[in-house]
């Protein structure tokens, strides 16, 4: 099998570029030990679109306990059964469980996984005007050992003594000691394998990314004509090149502590009556690691988002970029910014308060770059001639709930006021705004728009709209409440908030009616993933054929053949003349100049 | 069953249905020679309303949330941080509120006003280096406001306590809180986790506690010599799971023994005297209106955080270390009653950091008293010399005497407030 795979690859380096639609391939070759980055990228798409499933699914398992605590549920039972919700009631340990993996496969597989590894394979080549990755080889192990790490953490939720519970940082000693809760033990270890696998394929991963978009970029397309996706998916590159060996070392360190008996993060402990003899581990140095991947992550996940949006938004604005320049260099200060301020998730594990006022001036300062983004959105937007399809939508939804996401951030990174909404839901309706919301946005937006590109046929709009309006009412249903949750002071990762009961009723009725709008409104939002779903896979098959610039863009991959060729084009590749965003342009006939087409005489770059 | 077969055939109904609605509006799409890429003015336009519109529904549902939800959630702050907090709170409000609603109006109102109309070109504007300076100067001078009050905030709540502060110890462990109190010399005495014992639950070391660590260990019911006979006796028949077991247990505890005899030959009996005058308290904190306070934050099993939501405090509770926070109740329980209009309300202590199954039922609660209230009921409570010798004596007679220890318990709310 993999002599086949060789040959036919073989062959078509000895070809050159000629001809390359006409290869019979096997359908090994095509669809599964794929070295062509756009199937790749598809294939990261699909399993990041099961694994967001699954993740969903696990989230409103733990809403229904959240809004009716102790009423006994059929939808929970049908899915937990009887041992980890008897009589239809979810058990407390398991709560925690749906909690950490719901948590840990959002970030990582759907929006790491997902989001980036989807885009960045499918338009590196395709904008950059380039054949393939520079390693297609190295590129389809990335997707496998991605596939591995999904396939061992969607395992883990069948383990008998329950998946990872400790919360999807892992903190540990809770997660380091299998007696403290009972998916500590074979769910953890595969929580920590599956992770380990993970980061593996992410670094080769990133690293091709790197790569290509550094040598493998057509004539013409110096730095500064670049697309802005291009820029982003760069730059999460690179973050993920500094910052996940460092989650590495940090996994290793603790699968080290808990099978190898170690103490790198354990100290004077008792638990469940055993006196430990580890002395002289800090469980605060996880805490360092884990954040100085944990904070780059966040942009990880959001600067592919940022990236795509700025395409759809100039394409369907039909106007340049506003700031093109101003827009790498906050892409650049984000990323660089974001290396700086991990330590605003630990202002109260103890740490040196100085330290704590050092990160919060680093991490107020990042609040400018993305200002200057959002500002440059909107003015992207003024006197344009707005053509609202469904991506152009998502892109301007994602802008919206990166200005309220965002805001909240300000107060989290201020150590004074952290103190008192750390750990809330205040924190929960923050990052979810930002991540379960500004990102995921970005990548329905990626996808709607760059689905013709994928899979060579049209989604269906009306159904696009129809998602997008039920995402975005249910989305911020969710959680909006949830600041105000936060704000009452209940805390996160609670099974139910029965306490207050004894100390303050009055907050308890207030947290119990927010959790049931909340709960309602995900019920809702879940359900509008379901015309999406639909939407996807019925145009992969049935949806009309698409045209070869269905959006009237610039960039090179709309040059290239609707029909998938090897090679990318079937003749010679592009050369570039001029930047991604000539949309409007006065004194051009059309309101488009592709990157391709020649300066008339006399005329100006911008 | 019967009910799950339903709900399968509608939802296999239900997308047989989209399927169908799909093709029908595919073939008038077609009929009409217009592609999926194609937006209508007719769809564009209406989504342009709908944007406008959505900005207004989601400002009134803000405004609901506000004016139902508000910050009520837990009271007026009940101390001195967590006065000046609520303050640089609604500050930091008042700008972000301010941003969001300046910036997504804008967003959503030129999402509105600049669809495509036929005839209009969009304007060809690439950059301005002077707007580009205005929004990056703007935000930058508002944050630096932001930050220089944060920071002196910051300061303020993390310095060390005054030398008179009350000193008060929070144990933390899986799934409760047991407090310490500094007792009259308000010094916390020292402790060690190896001498973990029924009767000295918080390690406290003095010269005695070492010997009975040192006793139970050897000869406890699962003690060195217990194990050691166990796994001597050749009549014994065990699975081999279990003798794994006793023989990790035993060696950990031969090589926590050999630590115990080096600690008892270091020891110096001149710091006794600051474990002896200590005060345990188990299930309600009690605090002196008006008294700083210093807690020094301790944990036996995992992370655990120590959040007082009412008096806008928190602190992790690490193994391994000692992590301290400062605070000055200013309100009492009493009267916190009468302002939240609720006579049952009591402050309380959560745990705030994921730490079992259990986690969201670790609490304590805290009472605010007088300081005549507070005093005389400190004066009713033993010390750990006198609770510590009379259980140990409970243990060496158990018939004659029942442990104390539930009456302690029963130290409620109510009476030490009358």
């Amino acid at each position: 099998m993999a002599a086949v795979a060789h040959d036919t690859h073989g062959h078509h380096d000895a070809h050159g570029h000629h001809d390359h639609g006409h290869h019979e391939e096997s359908f090994v070759s095509k669809y599964i030990f794929s070295e062509d980055h756009k199937m790749i990228g598809k294939q990261f798409l699909v399993t990041a679109v099961f694994m967001g499933i699954v993740a969903m699914l696990l989230s409103i398992l733990f809403r229904i306990q959240l809004a009716w605590p102790g009423e006994s549920s059929n939808f929970l039972s049908f899915f937990l059964g009887e041992t980890w919700a008897p009589g239809g009631v979810l058990k407390e340990d398991m709560y925690l469980g749906l909690v950490t993996i719901h948590g840990t496969i959002m970030v990582f597989f759907l929006l790491t996984g997902g989001l980036s590894g989807t885009f960045s394979n499918i338009l590196i080549p395709l904008q950059l005007g380039a054949r393939d990755m520079a390693s297609g080889f190295l590129n389809m192990l990335s997707y496998w050992f991605f596939c591995l790490s999904s396939i061992i953490m969607f395992v883990s939720l069948f383990v008998e003594t329950g998946p990872a519970m400790a919360g999807w940082t892992v903190y540990p000693p809770l997660s380091a000691l299998p007696q403290s809760i009972s998916g500590n033990g074979l769910g953890m270890t595969l929580w920590l394998f599956s992770m380990a696998i993970f980061i593996a394929g992410s670094l080769i991963g990133s690293l091709n990314y790197i790569v290509t978009v550094l040598n493998l970029r057509t004539t013409g397309m110096t730095m500064t004509r670049m697309p802005l996706t291009i820029w982003a998916f760069f730059v999460t590159a690179i973050l993920g090149v500094l910052s996940f060996p460092v989650l590495l070392s940090a996994a290793l360190l603790l699968i080290m502590d808990r099978l190898a008996g170690t103490s790198f993060y354990l100290s004077d402990i008792i638990v469940g009556g055993e006196m430990l003899t580890n002395h002289g581990g800090s469980p605060i140095l996880f805490q360092h690691l884990f954040w100085f991947l944990g904070h780059p992550e966040v942009y990880i996940v959001l600067l592919p988002a940022l990236g795509l949006s700025s395409e759809i938004i100039a394409t369907n604005a039909r106007k340049p970029i506003f700031g093109y320049r101003a827009m790498i260099g906050s892409i650049l200060a984000i990323g660089f910014l974001s290396f700086i301020v991990w330590g605003h998730h630990m202002f109260i594990t103890g740490m040196n308060p100085f330290l704590g006022s050092v990160f919060v001036f680093t991490t107020l300062l990042i609040a400018i770059p993305s200002a200057v983004k959002v500002f440059n959105y909107i003015t992207t937007l003024w006197k344009g001639s707005l053509v609202l399809t469904p991506a152009m939508l998502f892109a301007i939804g994602l802008v919206s709930t990166f200005i309220t996401g965002g805001v909240t951030g300000i107060i989290l990174a201020d150590s004074a006021l952290d103190i008192a909404i750390h750990d809330t839901y205040f924190v929960v309706a923050h990052f979810h705004i930002v991540m379960g919301m500004s990102a995921v946005f970005g990548m329905f937006g990626g996808v709607y728009h760059w689905f013709p590109k994928m899979y060579g046929r049209m989604m269906n709009t009306r159904l696009g709209y129809a998602h997008f309006w039920i995402t975005i009412v249910g989305a911020y249903g969710v959680f909006f409440p949830m600041h105000f949750v936060g704000l009452a002071g209940a805390p996160r990762r609670y099974y139910d908030y029965s306490v207050y009961n004894e100390f303050d009723t009055n907050s308890y009725d207030m947290i119990m009616d927010l959790n049931v709008i909340v709960t309602v409104f995900a019920i809702i939002a879940a359900l509008g993933q379901l015309l999406f779903l639909f939407n996807f896979f019925y145009s992969i098959y049935r949806g009309p054929k698409a045209p070869q610039n269905p959006w009237k863009s610039n960039t090179l991959e709309w040059t290239t053949p609707v029909e998938h060729v090897h090679g990318n084009w079937p003749g010679e590749i592009p050369t570039v003349h001029r930047w991604p965003y000539d949309y409007s342009k006065p004194g051009a006939e059309e309101d488009y100049i592709p990157q391709n087409v020649p300066l008339a005489e006399g005329e100006e770059e911008h | 069953m019967g009910g799950k077969l339903i709900t399968l055939i509608v939802i296999v109904l239900g997308v047989i249905a989209i399927a169908q609605l799909v093709r029908v509006y595919e073939l008038t799409s077609k009929l009409r020679n217009r592609g999926e890429h194609d937006i209508t003015e007719r769809d564009n336009n209406l989504n342009g309303k709908m944007m406008f519109g959505f900005m207004l529904a989601m400002y009134a549902f803000f405004f609901y949330l506000m004016a139902t939800f508000g910050w009520t959630g837990r009271g007026e702050a009940a101390s001195n941080i967590g006065k000046e907090t609520d303050w640089l709170l609604d500050l930091n409000f008042i700008i972000i509120i301010a941003v969001f609603f300046l910036t997504n109006t804008l967003l959503f109102y030129f999402s509105y006003k600049y669809v495509r109309k036929p005839g209009v070109k969009a304007l060809y504007f690439p950059h301005n280096n002077k707007l580009e300076m205005i929004w990056t100067i703007v935000p930058a001078c508002v944050l630096a406001v932001i930050i220089i009050l944060g920071l002196k905030k910051w300061n303020d709540a993390t310095g060390d306590a005054k030398k008179e502060a009350i000193r008060v110890e929070l144990f933390s462990k899986q799934f409760d809180w047991t407090a310490r109190y500094s007792g009259k010399d308000n010094q916390l005495g020292r402790f060690d986790y190896k001498l973990t014992t029924d009767n000295n639950e918080l390690a406290l070391l003095t010269a005695e506690t070492i010997d009975s660590a040192i006793a139970s260990m050897e000869n406890g019911p699962n003690g060195i010599k217990t194990l050691e006979s166990k796994l001597n006796d050749a009549k014994l028949m065990m699975i081999p799971e279990d003798r794994e077991k006793m023989e990790t247990d035993l060696s950990r505890k031969q090589r926590m023994i050999r630590l115990l005899y080096q600690m008892k030959e270091r020891h110096d009996n001149k710091s006794d005297k600051a474990v002896w005058d200590d005060v345990i308290q188990k299930d309600t904190l009690f605090l002196c209106v008006n008294k700083e306070y210093e807690f020094n934050f301790r944990a036996k099993d995992v992370i655990h955080s120590a959040f007082f939501p009412h008096f806008r405090a928190q602190m992790n509770t690490v193994p391994g270390m000692v992590t301290r926070f400062k605070f000055t109740p200013d309100i009492t329980t009493k009267d916190m009653r009468e302002r939240m209009n609720n006579p049952k309300f009591n402050y309380v202590l959560m745990c705030n950091k994921i730490c079992g199954g259990a986690h969201y039922k670790m609490k304590m609660i805290v009472v605010v008293l007088e300081e005549t209230q507070y005093k005389s009921w400190m004066a009713s409570k033993k010390s750990f010399k006198d609770s510590y010798f009379a259980a140990a004596a409970a243990a060496a007679a158990p018939a004659t005497m029942p442990a104390d220890s539930t009456a302690v318990a029963k130290d409620s709310v109510s009476v030490a407030m009358n």
